[in-house]
């Protein structure tokens, strides 16, 4: 198989028998039967797939197939109609979206979400308060907690933005940011959370291709710190180049699911992304 | 003049706007450029200088400053109490982000919980003394203050709006018609907050404003370093966070829902801080204190001052308490400007909102973001 030479990862592969043959494959989120309505439209349907430690998947599909419905049913925003959704072990559906968070998600937006008026270091601080139990009164009389929390915060925010590369800017206000910027700086405030699994929307939209390549690097180097990734991307090439499988999605189903060179080759995705010829249908 | 062709008035003025302007940020430059200890004088100078200003001997050199229809002694501790009450609401307004129309709300319960739990005239009897009870009236109105944001919290926006302008409703017709509350009638002979003299006479008395005025000035230094020290924290990360966008700030982690109950049981605890200093310098209070405009009028203040920033809080609520009662006793045209200060007042919030919507003294981050936009123009020419 062409995937060993990715050696951090287990190669994945979508059947169930080869589950038992490869014992590090610890699953980490199970979208399980996901059905998931809105009013008379199915925005999901029966959507299962598993996602497994240490891997970066990719989530793709033609505009409208239900890729972010999919990312917000799983962190917590939406509600699964049916079926359920299972992060390390434990049930997401009932949690509060800061206790997902806590538990180790930590996604970014498709249209960047930053706190606009709060410097980069701020908004990557923001991230880094997740894990901190500062209270009230502590912070009010700057207690020897709250003075340690934010020193800890504070630099673990400087090193993320050092990694994601736009620590230089880090007095600057979010919405001065330029565009590419703002990305990375998601990026970064989603890491502050120490995520095990982190869920990036689209991040390459609007990038230019020497930028989707820095992107990819930036990925790659994130998984290798050991976090898993789930990736949403319309690009095609952004998504066989850096994802270890992939996950596609139409109307809401999922049509296909394997290694990306299979998922390329498979006829039912390259009818959903380019249509079928007429004789053919 | 002549030789020139002048631009026509309106960027005349444009013009006189960009100057002002320019020596606003030559002034602030200046400030942030100041070494430190020529801040902290300046700041030791201030805080003496509010100490001063209630000592005849002083103020009576201040020109126009001092009221003239009221005495002027008495105008700066009701202006200190609305400095205190902006300072709390700006907590839950500037910082957290959420319209609380209310706020007047918690002051009363502030000063009624001094009233019942210590004037004779209260069916309980209790007689505490005063400083007893301060602690008590703040623990109930943070009390109040959760309860009143447990269920209402969940909300967003304008309906939280309303529902706390109806709580505020709620705590005055219960003022005026409830029994236990005494209505206009009211309670008398609250007592006096405790200190002497070394003659004996009592360091807080009936006649003199000016130990109240202290009291006040102190605790809102107290209050503004606390307040300070929160929004340098955790905690006021999470506020901003949550007023930025509630939605990323709960997918980052946040505890939406406890810290917008924590921002609305700080201001609430604050507001009755205010009540039981006021209840404690009245001797009296009743149902006619607690009219709903004195919430739209620290509302104005805060908003007058520049959301989201202590010290614009602070000129704020200064500024409109003060205003208020300059113009006792002033006459134009056979009537006193008293009689139509809150058609000033809308005048006022009217220009500022077109001129000036981030307020006098705007948080760093408004001010930055005009500070942009005027680059972007500048850019654009």
């Amino acid at each position: 198989m062409s995937d060993t030479e990715r050696t951090p990862v287990v190669p994945a592969q979508a059947d169930a028998p080869m589950v038992e043959t490869l014992p590090a494959r610890e699953p980490l989120l199970e979208v399980d039967h996901v059905t998931l309505r809105f009013g008379g439209v199915v925005a999901l349907n029966d959507v299962d797939f598993t996602l497994y430690k240490g891997e970066i998947l990719g989530l793709i599909g033609p505009n409208g197939a239900g890729k972010t419905t999919c990312f917000n049913a799983m962190t917590g925003i939406y509600q699964p109609s049916e079926g359920q959704i299972r992060f390390r072990g434990e049930k997401i559906s009932g949690k509060k979206r800061h206790q997902i968070t806590q538990l180790g998600m930590a996604r970014t937006f498709q249209n960047i979400r930053l706190f606009p008026e709060m410097t980069a270091l701020e908004n990557v601080q923001v991230g880094a308060d997740a894990h901190h139990r500062t209270s009230v009164v502590s912070a009010l009389f700057r207690l020897p907690r709250h003075r340690r929390e934010e020193r800890e915060g504070r630099e673990k925010a400087e090193r993320l933005l050092e990694f994601v590369g736009i620590r230089p800017r880090m007095h600057e206000f979010a919405r001065n940011l330029s565009y590419g910027e703002q990305r990375r700086l998601e990026i970064a405030r989603a890491l502050a959370t120490d995520p095990v699994l982190l869920c990036l929307d689209e991040p390459a939209a609007g990038f230019n291709p020497a930028e989707k390549e820095e992107l990819l690097q930036l990925i790659r180097q994130i998984r290798d710190t050991g976090v898993t990734v789930l990736l949403i991307e319309h690009d095609m090439r952004l998504v066989m180049g850096v994802t270890d499988r992939i996950v596609v999605l139409e109307f809401g189903k999922k049509i296909a699911e394997g290694l990306p060179a299979e998922v390329r080759d498979n006829p039912k995705v390259v009818a959903a992304y380019l249509g079928v010829p007429d004789d053919a249908a | 003049m002549t030789t020139t062709v002048n631009p026509p008035t309106p960027e005349q003025q444009q013009g006189i706007g960009t100057r002002l302007r320019h020596g606003r940020e030559a002034i602030s430059q200046r400030w942030h450029d100041a070494p430190r200890w020529v801040r902290w004088a300046a700041l030791v100078a201030l805080i003496a200088f509010f100490y001063a200003l209630p000592n005849k001997e002083f103020y009576q050199y201040l020109g126009p400053i001092p009221t003239t229809g009221s005495n002027f002694t008495q105008v700066l501790f009701t202006v200190s109490i609305y400095v205190l009450l902006a300072v709390g609401l700006n907590i839950v307004v500037g910082f957290a982000g959420l319209l609380d129309l209310g706020y007047f709300g918690f002051f009363a319960v502030g000063a009624y919980t001094v009233a019942v739990l210590t004037s004779p005239s209260s069916n309980l009897k209790t007689l505490w003394p005063w400083l007893l009870v301060v602690p008590i009236a703040i623990a109930l109105t943070m009390v109040s203050g959760i309860m009143l944001g447990t269920p209402t919290l969940r909300l967003r926006g304008d309906y939280l709006a309303l529902v706390t302008l109806g709580f505020a409703e709620m705590i005055r017709i219960a003022a005026v018609s409830s029994d236990f509350l005494k209505g206009q009638r009211g309670f008398n002979q609250i007592p006096h907050p405790p200190g002497k003299y070394a003659d004996g006479k009592p360091f807080f008395g009936v006649l003199d404003a000016r130990p109240y005025y202290w009291l006040v000035l102190t605790l809102i230094i107290l209050v503004v370093l606390g307040v300070r020290n929160l929004t340098h924290s955790r905690v006021g990360r999470a506020w901003i966070s949550i007023r930025e966008d509630e939605d990323a700030a709960q997918l980052m982690g946040v505890p939406t829902f406890k810290f917008k109950l924590w921002a609305f049981a700080s201001g609430a605890a604050i507001a009755g801080l205010a009540g039981a200093l006021f209840a404690g310098k009245q001797n009296f209070v009743n149902s006619q204190n607690f009219e709903l405009l004195n919430s739209i009028i620290i509302l104005a203040a805060v908003i007058l001052g520049g959301s989201g920033n202590i010290v614009g809080a602070i000129v704020g609520g200064g500024l409109v308490a003060y205003m208020i009662e300059r113009f006792r006793g002033i006459e134009l045209f056979g009537t006193e400007l008293y009689e139509y200060r809150f058609l000033f007042f809308g005048v006022v919030l009217v220009v500022m909102m077109i001129f000036r919507p981030q307020g006098i003294i705007p948080n760093r981050r408004r001010a930055a973001e005009f500070k942009d936009r005027r680059k972007e123009v500048i850019v654009g020419e």
